[in-house]
């Protein structure tokens, strides 16, 4: 059963979910996990390799769906409405949460394109002004404006690694998204790219609710506010990022963050 | 025998490396395997290389000396006469022919039969020293520290350069002699007739020495070619075969998709002449019907649309399998990325998979089109040799490939100029296949740089 540190305030939560559980065939790889995930915070699911985190952060968006395997039980909330019910639309679903994946992957366009790819497919712009201000705003709000500006045509896939993944996180908040799922983001990625997509997500957190999914303890650390520790598919322990990280509850949770095992 | 030799080098050498290697208790810089091969090699390529070059000149050694024998001077003077006894005699020597009833050819069996044995003993013995000799040499060789294995590979390496050479010298023999026929051709009908003439009609009856070079403008046979093979064919097989590409890489589920593919790739693998037959006997005449009935009067039996239908479905399986394969090459990165745009599949596929993957795809149309152009039994079969220079399909039309067949088949002599026509045909349509090939080949190997 998870534990909950005793510090952690409520908020209302942007994303719920109750008893989530997820199979891939008969293999089960998410154990019953519930979990709140607060609006305009930066939640971290940390853990070993294979603890289901991706997967549980996939559910978030049905991002399982894709694959023929998989099956999610329980019920996941957004905004109190189960993503999960029949009445809700998928497409509007990963509108509203958005993703960016471990490696960078860019779409073989324009930087210009990738970044209007969702405005175009949602028609969310009245007039070509309008995209080109999307577009513009973006790629600020990326950090990435400076560099670009002035080579929107080039392709998109001859950016830097760091450029790239910095490229994805504007086309994904081009759409203007409530929630934002990152899985391994820095992976990929040296330390200094890293540094600015760390310094990104900062930036990004007064406006959307952000959840990161990372190897990296020193990097949950540094960029979460709330921590979730995953281990075998079930959530051990979940508080504010300093208690998680000071003051774990369980022993699981201390030799992890000591770097006993993962 | 030259193989028994090589054997016997072989085991000899591989039994001298296993005592040494047990003499000297230590390793050898090659495994015994090796040594034997090495020794083996040297016996078998030399004397194969001898039996070779034996074979070219001992005929002529043999003739010279049969030609120095005192029967010779009873030959007939006269040179194809004397030919012909030389070549009866020889017939009979080496027993090609039971007996002759040339007189002049009898006087010179015995001599012939002389120094056929003698030349095929001092053959063999020479086969014998060359082969002793090079054993021997590379018998010696074998010592512990003797790099056997390098040598080996070497020559496993030539091999292996020789066996590719053959397909690469093979082409431009073929490319050679067709350009030889072709300047022939050129010698009677000026290029300029023939590319750009509008009237095809060939007269293998006519005077050989004097063409009339109007009769051979090759314009509607290319149109006609264009017509069947890139248009209509084309027509068919993009949207079906792509389309079928799509739906197995994308929405069929892994076991439908695991029958539905090599079923579809079965179509790869019926014989054109069955198709020529389907194209003949079935889809032409329902055209015909089918056009009479939307009143069309004057539709053809042998019209080029059937031709093309059939040709089209036939290379259906060559645009699928590219398409698939260079859209199943598309990273599952860019499909994730754009469904967790909230994209649906289909946007998916439109704006992301297909972009993505259209250089493979462009690669694999275009090489579909070089077949359906070279493609030869089902026009034949399907189509008219009719050369009529029309936008409309329903006539009936002839393709190069046809025309190709006709005039190689038809009456006229093989230097007469229709004939010849046949070869000036093929290397166009060999040019234009090629120029096809390079850039469909091009095409897709950037594409693979991109995402390798």
């Amino acid at each position: 059963m998870t534990k909950i540190h005793p510090n952690l305030e409520a908020v209302d939560p942007k994303m719920n979910a109750e008893s989530v559980s997820v199979y891939y065939g008969d293999k089960q790889a998410i154990k019953d996990v519930s979990i709140g995930i607060p609006a305009k915070y930066v939640t971290a699911f940390i853990g070993p390799s294979g603890c289901g985190k991706s997967t549980f952060l996939r559910a978030l968006n049905r991002m399982n769906d894709t694959i023929p395997s998989a099956r999610v039980e329980g019920q996941i909330e957004l905004d109190g409405e189960n993503i999960y019910s029949n009445s809700m639309d998928v497409v509007q679903l990963r509108a509203r949460v958005g993703m960016v994946f471990q490696k960078p992957n860019p779409f073989p366009k324009s930087i210009y394109d990738n970044i209007a790819y969702g405005p175009r497919i949602h028609g969310i712009f009245e007039q070509k002004g309008d995209l080109d201000g999307i577009v513009e705003n973006s790629l600020k709000r990326a950090g990435l404006w400076e560099e670009v500006k002035d080579r929107l045509n080039d392709p998109g896939t001859a950016l830097s690694g760091g450029q790239q993944q910095r490229l994805c996180i504007a086309r994904a908040i081009a759409v203007d998204p409530e929630v934002i799922l990152m899985d391994e983001p820095c992976s990929a990625l040296d330390p200094i790219a890293t540094a600015k997509i760390e310094e990104l997500i900062a930036e990004l957190s007064g406006r959307y609710a952000i959840v990161i999914v990372t190897h990296s303890m020193q990097q949950a650390a540094r960029v979460s506010d709330r921590t979730a520790f995953f281990h075998l598919g079930e959530i051990v322990e979940y508080g504010r990022t300093s208690d998680i990280f000071t003051n774990p509850i369980e022993q699981r949770t201390k030799d992890y963050i000591t770097g006993r095992y993962g | 025998m030259v193989l028994g030799l090589a054997l016997a080098g072989w085991l000899s050498a591989r039994s001298r490396a296993w005592a040494l290697r047990a003499d000297s208790g230590g390793r050898l810089a090659s495994l015994p395997n090796y040594h034997g091969w090495y020794v083996g090699l040297w016996i078998f390529i030399p004397t194969v290389l001898f039996v070779f070059v034996w074979n070219a000149i001992s005929p002529g050694l043999v003739l010279q000396s049969v030609l120095g024998s005192p029967a010779a001077e009873g030959l007939p003077a006269i040179e194809s006469a004397r030919l012909d006894a030389l070549r009866e005699a020889r017939d009979v020597a080496t027993g090609a022919a039971s007996s002759t009833t040339n007189p002049d050819a009898l006087p010179m069996i015995a001599p012939f039969s002389d120094a056929l044995s003698q030349y095929r003993w001092i053959g063999i013995v020479l086969t014998l020293i060359i082969a002793g000799a090079a054993g021997a040499w590379s018998y010696l060789r074998v010592k512990p520290e003797f790099g056997a294995r390098t040598r080996v590979e070497r020559v496993i390496m030539a091999v292996l350069i020789l066996a590719s050479l053959v397909a690469v010298f093979s082409t431009f023999g073929i490319l050679a002699s067709l350009i030889f026929e072709t300047f022939r051709f050129f010698e009677m009908v000026s290029p300029i007739d023939f590319l750009f003439g509008t009237f095809w009609s060939p007269d293998p009856m006519a005077n050989p020495d004097n063409p009339d070079p109007t009769r051979y403008g090759a314009i509607p046979l290319f149109w006609g070619t264009l017509l069947i093979g890139a248009v209509i064919a084309m027509i068919v097989a993009i949207p079906i075969g792509m389309m079928s590409a799509i739906y197995l890489t994308q929405y069929a589920h892994p076991r439908f998709r695991a029958w539905a593919k090599p079923a579809l790739e079965i179509l790869a693998g019926v014989p054109t002449v069955v198709y020529g037959y389907f194209a003949a006997l079935t889809v032409a005449p329902m055209i015909r019907d089918l056009a009479m009935s939307v009143g069309i009067a004057n539709a053809s039996s042998e019209s080029a649309l059937a031709a093309g239908i059939v040709m089209g479905v036939m290379i259906i399986p060559f645009v699928s399998s590219m398409a698939d394969d260079s859209i199943a090459a598309v990273p599952q990165a860019m499909r994730d990325g754009s469904l967790a745009m909230g994209a649906t599949t289909s946007e998916t596929i439109k704006l992301v998979l297909v972009p993505a993957a259209l250089p493979g795809i462009v690669g694999g149309v275009m090489l579909a089109i070089s077949r359906a152009i070279g493609e030869t039994m089902i026009v034949v079969m399907a189509a008219s040799t009719a050369a009529n220079l029309s936008a409309n399909p329903l006539d009936s039309m002839t393709t190069v490939t046809v025309q190709i067949v006709a005039m190689l088949t038809g009456e006229g002599s093989f230097d007469h100029p229709a004939t010849l026509s046949a070869f000036a045909l093929g290397f166009v349509l060999f040019l234009v296949t090629l120029g096809l090939n390079f850039v469909a080949l091009s095409v897709v190997k950037r594409y693979r740089e991109a995402y390798e």
